[in-house]
């Protein structure tokens, strides 16, 4: 099995879910190495590994960003999310307040996807 | 910008939720094509255009020695189709109405997946859209007239793309009566949708209204893609006392790139 974390009996789940917990787990999987590779850099006292650690780290941040952009590719909620709070600036709790603010004031809740149906894809059973 | 306008609606939040699920629910049962082919987006509004990745060039020269391409794109088509509703109906929502009349929103979301589907499947010259079926370069496998012969022209079907060195798994793409026929149709008491399913091919049997006859085409993936603008949304157009207009829209082109991924099963001459 390619996964150990399914939580439903895989007959239930669709290929679009299938391929969302694949990209879900090598994004966790990625941003676990940054972690332990940013940690051991910091611990090391030989400067060459240190170098090569820190390498390694920001390799595994490409990846990281790399799946992170199928995902996104992929689902529409992470790509309104992510449109919502990547380069941004300012306070970041300030930026949800802002969001939702603008909608409550141009849109009724049930208009706060903008009149958007969210139909997507519908292939694979999704 | 908000191009949807839809604060303008004198429309309660309620009676909003009901009628976009309502739009969504029919959507998701009547579209076909996004069923069976690979999805790209949405990104918006101001996405308007796909790159096809060719170069037209120029017969004249910019100046002597500087020759000239202009990029090929292919534009994304934005359809609208208009709706009315009864705002005295609607409004019966905040009186605690629960399931309120939608019957022209169920209407017009039929409208537009036949629209849609009609695009991908038999394709559009104004759209500047190549379909389905006309891109497919095998020759069609006629269905025959007693749908007790189904199985056997989906098997010569599948035949042809496997002999085309197309892999599944495969989805068969049915015209309402023909989905209508298989269902009902059954040889020696044994249902033949349920032969088909089970023993002749791998992925959906798919209801498609702009269909005529049927489709069987690759699920693979990487043959077909239906790019997306702005996906379906209702948006605002006027209202006076008693009917507000909105409309259901989207921003959308298709794309066949190896047309060799489906096989056309045309309807017998005489039905």
């Amino acid at each position: 099995m390619g996964s150990e974390t399914y939580h439903e009996p895989l007959e239930l789940i669709s290929e679009k879910t299938k391929n969302l917990h694949r990209g879900i787990v090598s994004l966790m999987e990625e941003l676990e190495a940054i972690d332990w590779y940013q940690q051991r850099a910091d611990a090391c006292s030989d400067d060459e590994l240190k170098r090569v650690l820190l390498h390694n780290r920001n390799e595994e941040i490409e990846h990281a960003v790399m799946t992170l952009e199928w995902i996104r590719r992929s689902h529409q909620h992470f790509d309104r999310q992510l449109r919502t709070y990547l380069f941004s600036a300012g306070p970041i709790t300030g930026i949800e307040e802002r969001a939702e603010g603008e909608s409550a004031e141009a849109a009724t809740p049930a208009t706060r996807s903008g009149g958007c149906l969210d139909v997507g894809s519908l292939k694979g059973g999704s | 910008m908000d191009l949807l306008k839809r604060h303008l609606a004198p429309i309660l939040p309620e009676a909003w939720a009901q009628i976009d699920d309502e739009a969504r629910r029919v959507l998701k049962l009547a579209l076909a094509g996004r069923k069976v082919v690979d999805f790209d987006g949405p990104h918006g509004w101001e996405h308007a255009a796909l790159n096809v990745g060719r170069l037209v060039l120029h017969e004249k020269e910019l100046v002597e020695g500087v020759r000239v391409g202009t990029r090929v794109v292919q534009p994304l088509i934005e359809i609208r189709a208009p709706f009315t509703l009864d705002v005295l109906e609607i409004d019966s929502v905040g009186r605690g109405a629960k399931e309120l009349d939608l019957e022209p929103v169920v209407e017009v979301s039929e409208r537009v997946a036949r629209a849609e589907d009609d695009a991908i499947f038999n394709g559009s010259s104004e759209a500047g859209i190549r379909g389905i079926i006309e891109s497919s370069p095998h020759p069609p496998v006629e269905l025959p007239i007693d749908p007790a012969g189904y199985p056997r022209a989906i098997v010569e079907a599948l035949e042809v793309l496997r002999e085309a060195a197309v892999a599944g798994p495969y989805g068969l793409v049915l015209g309402p009566r023909w989905y209508k026929q298989v269902s009902e149709a059954s040889e020696d008491g044994y249902p033949i949708r349920k032969r088909i399913e089970r023993q002749i091919i791998d992925g959906p049997l798919v209801w498609a209204s702009s269909v005529e006859g049927a489709v069987l085409l690759s699920l693979r993936g990487g043959d077909f893609t239906l790019t997306v603008g702005q996906d379906l949304s209702i948006g605002y157009a006027a209202h006076d006392r008693e009917k507000v207009e909105l409309y259901l829209t989207e921003s959308f082109t298709f794309r066949v790139h190896d047309g060799a991924a489906a096989v056309y099963l045309k309807p017998p001459l005489v039905v």
